[in-house]
């Protein structure tokens, strides 16, 4: 066992983890933050995707120690006082989601990729959310509810 | 899936991931995680302690050094592609960097395990090799340095010993006329290499003065293939060279591998293929 420090969504956490415990489930199951689903077993499918100090990783990926000592966001984390966050409203208007399994891996997987591309074009999104799969959509939406965002954001810092 | 029980230490510095290696032989290193950890997942590989070295600072940098350019180990993905020198000075570097995998494994992964790991259809082999880079390694023998050339041994082989460590990347400086480019046709849904070609040309008045070009996902390690150089150097830079020259690729003494994307004869094809788009790009054509 070791004992890790993250802060989570603002708040810091202190707990005790076993060497393998991946980082998505101590989100899930330690922290109890279930939005980060985990779709496959071959990291392959992003819906574990969080952002560490600021970059979004594939949290099935990761052990929980490895995380010790950086700032996590998870998609709990992007609309703190239960205002949404653009990106969420733009997944609403636009129709970005049907049953909504990979939703949280591809808002935060599009935030990192807005953060340092405010103006995506088409084809930078759509290289962007290369690490996220989507069973339902065919993708369509979900590169038009990015565009929204983007849009609506253009020149805001986020 | 989850891995097999394990204890975890984090290193301060190289020296203490050293003897930590050194006092614990079923330990391993862990950079990115991005290949050790899924195959621990599946229980492929079960070590008994993890020493994480990602976050020695000795081992993330990215620096210029006698016109070259040094890699830390420890530097990920995205750290590499992200550098404006790398950019300018080795093309090859970014095209390879920015079809690595997805955003989140380019976050991650890092280039010392990348090479360590030496997956057959691993990106920046074949790079390492074009570009004539050399390996610098720290072990419990002291530093030294291994050329490229001599560090892909086989199948998830290296010359690494026993207790050492990949501390570094260096990339010699570029003469005047230096021109390079990676390609590659990937796996759909890895992005592995199912052949990846990286080639390195000196082009001196519209002359190949010198050339490499290396093959990633062919064989079962990233190799150097001497018969395509030869067919290039001392030749004009024109299209009838290039595709005479990648019309050699992957011929002679050389196990092509085979699985159920690409059989023997597909990959040898598409070897030519990647050699000529490679060599267009390079030569400017
Ligand atoms: C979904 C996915 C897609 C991918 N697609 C690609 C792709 O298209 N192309 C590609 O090239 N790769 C791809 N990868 C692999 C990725 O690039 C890995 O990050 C990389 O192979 C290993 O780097 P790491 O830092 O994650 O190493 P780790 O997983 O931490 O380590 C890998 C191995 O190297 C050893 N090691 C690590 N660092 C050192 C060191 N400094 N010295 C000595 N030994 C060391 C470890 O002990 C371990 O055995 C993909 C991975 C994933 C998960
Ligand atoms: S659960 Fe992490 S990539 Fe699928
Ligand atoms: S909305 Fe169902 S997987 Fe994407």
């Amino acid at each position: 066992m070791s004992t890790i420090t993250v802060t989570v969504n603002g708040k810091s956490y202190t707990k005790e983890v076993e060497g393998r415990t991946l980082l998505v489930h101590f989100l899930r199951d330690t922290l109890g933050l279930t939005g980060t689903h985990v779709g496959c077993d071959t990291s392959s499918c992003g819906a574990c995707t969080i952002h560490l100090d600021g970059r979004a990783v594939k949290s099935c990926s990761m052990l929980a120690a490895q995380a010790d000592g950086s700032i996590l966001t998870t998609i709990e984390g992007l609309a703190p006082g239960g205002e949404l966050h653009p990106l969420q409203v733009a997944f609403n208007d636009e129709h970005g989601l049907q049953c909504g399994f990979c939703t949280p891996g591809m808002i935060m997987t599009a935030a990192d990729l807005l953060s340092q591309n405010p103006n995506p074009t088409e084809r930078e999104i759509r290289e962007g959310l290369e690490g996220n799969i989507c069973r339902c959509t065919g993708y369509h939406n979900i590169v038009r509810a990015i565009q929204l965002a983007a849009e609506r954001t253009a020149g805001v810092p986020a | 899936m989850i891995p097999q029980k394990v204890d975890y230490k984090r290193a301060g510095s190289v020296a203490e991931a050293l003897s930590l290696l050194s006092a614990n032989p079923d330990a391993k290193i862990l950079a990115g995680g991005h290949s050790l950890i899924p195959a621990m997942k599946l229980r492929l590989n079960s070590p008994s302690l993890l020493i994480d070295i990602a976050r020695i600072s000795e081992l993330r940098f990215i620096h210029e050094q006698d016109g070259g350019v040094k890699i830390g180990a420890a530097s990920t993905h995205h750290d590499i592609v992200s550098n404006a020198t790398i950019r300018e000075l080795y093309p090859a570097m970014a095209e390879a960097g920015e079809l690595i995998g997805d955003t989140q494994v380019r976050n991650v992964g890092t280039i010392g395990g990348s090479i360590a790991h030496a997956d057959p259809s691993a990106d920046w082999p074949a790079v390492l090799l074009a570009l004539g880079a050399t390996i610098n390694v720290e072990g419990p023998a002291g530093a030294h340095d291994i050329p490229a050339s001599e560090f892909f041994t086989g199948f998830f082989s290296t010359a690494l010993e026993e207790g050492e460590i990949v501390t570094a990347i260096t990339l010699p400086a570029p003469s005047a006329a230096h021109q390079s480019a990676y390609k590659k046709f990937m796996q759909p849904a890895s992005r592995f290499a199912i052949v990846g070609c990286a080639v390195a040309i000196v082009a001196d008045g519209g002359t190949i003065t010198d050339a490499k070009v290396a093959f990633t996902g062919v064989s079962d390690a990233a190799f150097l293939d001497e018969a395509v150089a030869a067919a290039l150097i001392g030749q004009p830079a024109i299209p009838e060279t290039i595709e005479a020259a990648a019309n050699a690729a992957a011929e002679g003494d050389i196990h092509i591998n085979e699985d159920h994307f690409a059989s023997q004869a597909y990959r040898k094809h598409l070897a030519k293929v990647y050699a000529k788009r490679a060599l267009v790009e390079a030569c400017g054509l």
